[in-house]
């Protein structure tokens, strides 16, 4: 090859390293910056209590990328799934919880109307998500269409919808913009499941279940298009990241690490080098960075190298985190009211109702953390016993709403949120305060400053229909190339979003190699 | 001035000149630029216009919006703005340049006034504070609207320098065209640049609004031999159109308040090629100018000779096949020229020096319409430039 300056990847994330893994094997000489001193970056395993490990931010998988798990040989680097197609469970303080998967009742009560209504609503609901997850892969249509070719995708997209027959067509377009809380209004009367349901839309949003939008959002969450499920990898989700670094290495991508990257330089109107903060420069023949939007534009290129009105877009482009993580080590298994044993290592979830989602959100519009907080509960340990010392158990509980920007600051507010987790815990599991050894509770602040995503927000920004496909970070931007030659953006920024997907990293790796710079 | 909250009781504001414009306007025929009140004419607009030409006539220019950009990176912010290169309005110096949306479609132009070390004053026609915020993320830099704080005038016309040499003003002998000299003036200072919007041989001065008064009576008592004289909005629109100088709102739609996007004007679709750089470092709209420049534009410029002795007001632009490409945006009857002017907007690829051109004109005598077609010659540059404009000292008249 006559080019031998590299294509660099910043950031060293499960996107960042899909990007590197295909361009690798494309023959392209690729270079991995990490600035943290181990790969994975939000998708890491990392040890919160001394021998106790954990899933950093995301815990369960539903979304990753089926094409990485053939194309990048992931099994065969060491990637195991510890348990699949794991089941729902609805916790509630008074009956038993409700238990189910994508179609079925596992246990619970519920009425014979919400059991009729249960399963077609779930299909209907996958058929709609499927018609998301197949535009995950492919580049988002332009708005503007200078030629032919862009009106191909969008041409596409609009045949997809049609594809889903008249009946489905017109329920997918009333309901997608809807509020979650509206549309299961529609169907069920059980608050356990409503609650449960809602929470599924809500996980890493900054919206209530009354928010438009959420239907979207829970859409987005169910597009996966993996046959696993929701999984849990053996060893946490640090252990894809490890197995697609050792995928990009052995393609023969380099990765180096405690490197931080400090700017981008631009040489009329293309990234040339990128700037080290050792002080070192690297001439690059591209960059691709998996760093959020606004890091990667306003600060690392920086606004002066776009147009004024992109600029504003990209400044306004949301990404206040709502989203908190506690991890608990504890001493034994914890009893949660109502669940049966075989269920305990299931994804446990406290939403007790709809309007109880809502609740927790309404005060997270004043920048007030809730009192009565919704979370998402994992209980790796029951299934993976790498994470923790024989009989001993991890807790890892994803919990909303804790806004980034909460009154006061979160040096004030850490402990009192805490205390208010574990108050709502110790009423779901009784006892489960004596058993814990100790906690780490990361805000969105903890998550901006370990892993760089710009107000903590795990989607890197939020995932609602302002800020998705072909106007996802902005319109203008959405195929990945940015206006400056050369840089592409490869991270849960760009198209499909967040959700430990890595299909960002793959087209976008996909419109670096076709020499769309 | 009035509290700030007790803004709305003033509609509409008077320049610190103002007393003296109103003791000079004796046709009281006034109407609004922005915030203020002006003239439209003093006296008699053919006698001002003449009084421009021949000796020398002063317009209040205070209304004009101006902005203060100071601080490290003021220069990169407006290089970042404009579509010319910046770093080559040395200090000192005044530039003419443009601005544009990411379009590539021109919001305004005006001029930079390159003051001191990152200190510049931007003049444009519209109002522009929003737009420079908007384009300060991520620049280090102050800006802030200044229209009220400076008064200022144009002093334009053959007898101008002289006027200015009487005032002891001893500066002009060295100043060449778009420079800029501060000099004392009655314990306040005035800035001196020699720029305007007729075309001629002129100077803006800029003085605080406490001295205006005093300038103002300074002016007329020193040009009180050599002709001078008020002059109002409609001699200046003759000036400007005989100059070949394109006006906002007028002979283009600034873009951010276009609705209609095929309403606006790249600069390279108003003769304007000349003041984008694609060689400096980034600007608003260089992507979108690039793909202009390779596909080639919409629409063109072009200053028109227009045959017969009508002004093509408003007209149609025909083609030799009777096809309409284009219109009038500005015109007149040329007494410099003794030619019938026009500035008008034509569609690619019409415009070359060679095609012909026709207006289709609609005038009335005496109550009854007629219409001609007219034959229209496209001219290159200014109707009217006389070489003391550039000439260095100006000539003593």
């Amino acid at each position: 090859m006559t080019d031998q300056k590299p294509m660099v990847v910043i950031g060293a994330g499960h996107n960042g390293l899909v990007a590197a893994a295909y361009l690798a094997r494309a023959g392209r000489k690729v270079v991995v910056l990490e600035s943290r001193a181990d790969v994975g970056g939000a998708a890491s395993t990392h040890e919160f209590f001394p021998e106790f490990r954990v899933s950093s931010v995301a815990h369960l998988t539903s979304l990753l990328d089926p094409f990485l798990y053939k194309d990048l040989r992931l099994a065969r680097h060491g990637l195991v799934f510890s348990k699949t197609h794991l089941k729902t469970v609805a916790l509630d303080t008074r009956r038993e919880a409700l238990v189910f998967d994508q179609a079925h009742i596992v246990a619970g009560e519920l009425s014979e109307g919400d059991r009729l209504a249960f399963a077609p609503f779930m299909l209907r609901m996958q058929r709609f998500a499927q018609l998301l997850g197949r535009q995950h892969g492919r580049v988002p249509p332009r708005l503007h269409w200078d030629q032919w070719r862009d009106a191909w995708p969008a041409a596409r997209f609009g045949f997809d919808v049609r594809r889903l027959g008249r009946d489905d067509m017109r329920e997918f377009l009333r309901v997608v913009t809807m509020a979650i809380q509206d549309v299961l209004d529609e169907e069920f009367s059980s608050d356990q499941l409503k609650g449960a349901l809602a929470l599924d839309a809500l996980l890493g949003t900054k919206l209530g279940s009354r928010s438009g939008n959420t239907v979207f959002s829970y859409l987005h969450r169910c597009s996966g298009q993996s046959r696993l499920g929701t999984a849990l990898p053996q060893g946490g989700v640090g252990a894809i990241t490890q197995a697609l670094a050792s995928a990009a290495l052995e393609a023969g991508a380099e990765i180096r690490l405690n490197t931080t990257v400090s700017g981008l330089q631009v040489t009329a109107g293309a990234v040339t080098a990128v700037m080290l903060g050792s002080g070192e420069q690297i001439a690059v023949s591209a960059v691709l960075s998996s760093l959020d939007p606004k890091t990667t534009l306003l600060r690392l290129l920086g606004a002066r190298h776009l147009d004024t009105e992109l600029a504003q877009r990209v400044q306004h482009f949301r990404s206040v985190g709502t989203t908190a993580k506690l991890h608990i080590a504890l001493s034994g298994l914890p009893q949660f009211t109502g669940v049966q044993f075989a269920h305990v290592g299931e994804r446990l979830v406290i939403c007790p109702s709809s309007l109880y989602a809502d609740e927790a959100f309404n005060p997270a519009k004043y920048q007030r953390y809730s009192e009565q907080p919704m979370m998402e509960l994992s209980l790796p340990t029951v299934y993976d016993s790498t994470l923790a010392p024989s009989g001993r158990h991890v807790l890892s509980a994803i919990v909303q709403y804790a806004p980034y920007d909460v009154v006061g600051g979160w040096t004030a507010a850490r402990a009192p949120f805490e205390a208010v987790i574990m108050q709502v815990l110790e009423r779901y599991a009784p006892g489960i305060g004596s058993l814990v050894l100790g906690t780490e509770l990361l805000t969105p602040v903890d998550l901006e400053e370990r892993f760089g995503m710009t107000g903590g927000h795990w989607h890197h920004g939020e995932l609602s229909m302002d800020q998705a496909l072909m106007m996802r970070p902005v319109h203008g931007i959405a195929q990945y190339q940015m206006p400056v030659k050369g840089l592409l953006l490869c991270g849960a920024g760009a198209h499909p979003g967040g959700g430990v997907m890595g299909t960002a990293g793959r087209n976008a790796a996909r419109v670096a190699l076709k020499g769309l710079l | 001035m009035r509290a700030p909250r007790e803004h709305y009781l003033e509609v509409v504001k008077t320049t610190p000149f103002h007393r003296r414009t109103q003791a000079a306007n004796h046709l009281n025929l006034w109407h609004r630029w922005r915030d203020y009140t002006v003239a439209d004419a003093y006296f008699d607009v053919a006698l001002e216009y003449t009084a421009l030409r021949n000796a020398c006539a002063v317009f209040d220019i205070s209304p004009m919006t101006k902005h203060r950009i100071s601080g490290p990176d003021a220069l990169a912010f407006l290089n970042r703005l404009v579509t010319r290169d910046v770093s080559r309005i040395r200090e000192g110096r005044v530039g003419y340049c443009v601005w544009c949306d990411d379009r590539g479609q021109v919001i305004d132009d005006g001029t930079i006034f390159h003051l001191g070390h990152n200190d510049y004053r931007l003049c444009s026609q519209e109002r522009q504070l929003d737009w420079l915020l908007r384009s300060a993320l991520g620049f280090d830099v102050s800006i802030r609207e200044e229209t009220a704080e400076v008064a200022a005038l144009a002093l334009q016309g053959p007898t101008s320098a002289a006027v200015l040499r009487a005032l002891g003003v001893s500066a002009v002998e060295s100043q060449t065209p778009f420079s800029l000299r501060v000099v004392p003036f009655e314990g306040s200072s005035l800035m001196v640049s020699r720029t305007g919007f007729t075309g001629d041989l002129g100077y803006e001065l800029w003085i605080p609004p406490t001295h205006a008064e005093r300038l103002w009576d300074a002016l007329f008592e020193a040009g009180m031999h050599v002709g001078i004289k008020p002059m109002g909005t409609h001699a200046l629109e003759m000036a400007r159109i005989e100059a070949g100088f394109i006006q906002a709102g007028v002979d283009f739609l600034p873009a951010d308040r276009a609705i209609r996007t095929d309403r606006t004007r790249s600069p390279l679709e108003l003769d304007l090629g000349w003041l984008v750089d694609f060689n400096k470092d980034h600007f608003t709209g260089r992507a979108a100018l690039l793909a202009e420049r390779a596909q080639g534009s919409r629409y063109r410029l072009v200053r028109l000779d227009v045959e017969g002795n009508k002004p093509a007001k408003d007209a149609y632009i025909y083609d030799d096949r009777r096809r309409v490409i284009g219109a009038v945006t500005s015109s007149m009857w040329s007494p410099m020229c003794k030619a019938s002017i026009a500035l008008a907007s034509v569609q690619m690829p019409w415009g070359d020096p060679q095609d012909t051109l026709w207006a289709e004109i609609y005038y009335q005598k005496e109550l009854k319409w007629s219409r001609s077609n007219m034959r229209c010659q496209v001219m290159s540059g200014a109707f009217y430039e006389p070489a003391r404009r550039k000439i260095t000292p100006p000539p003593n008249v």
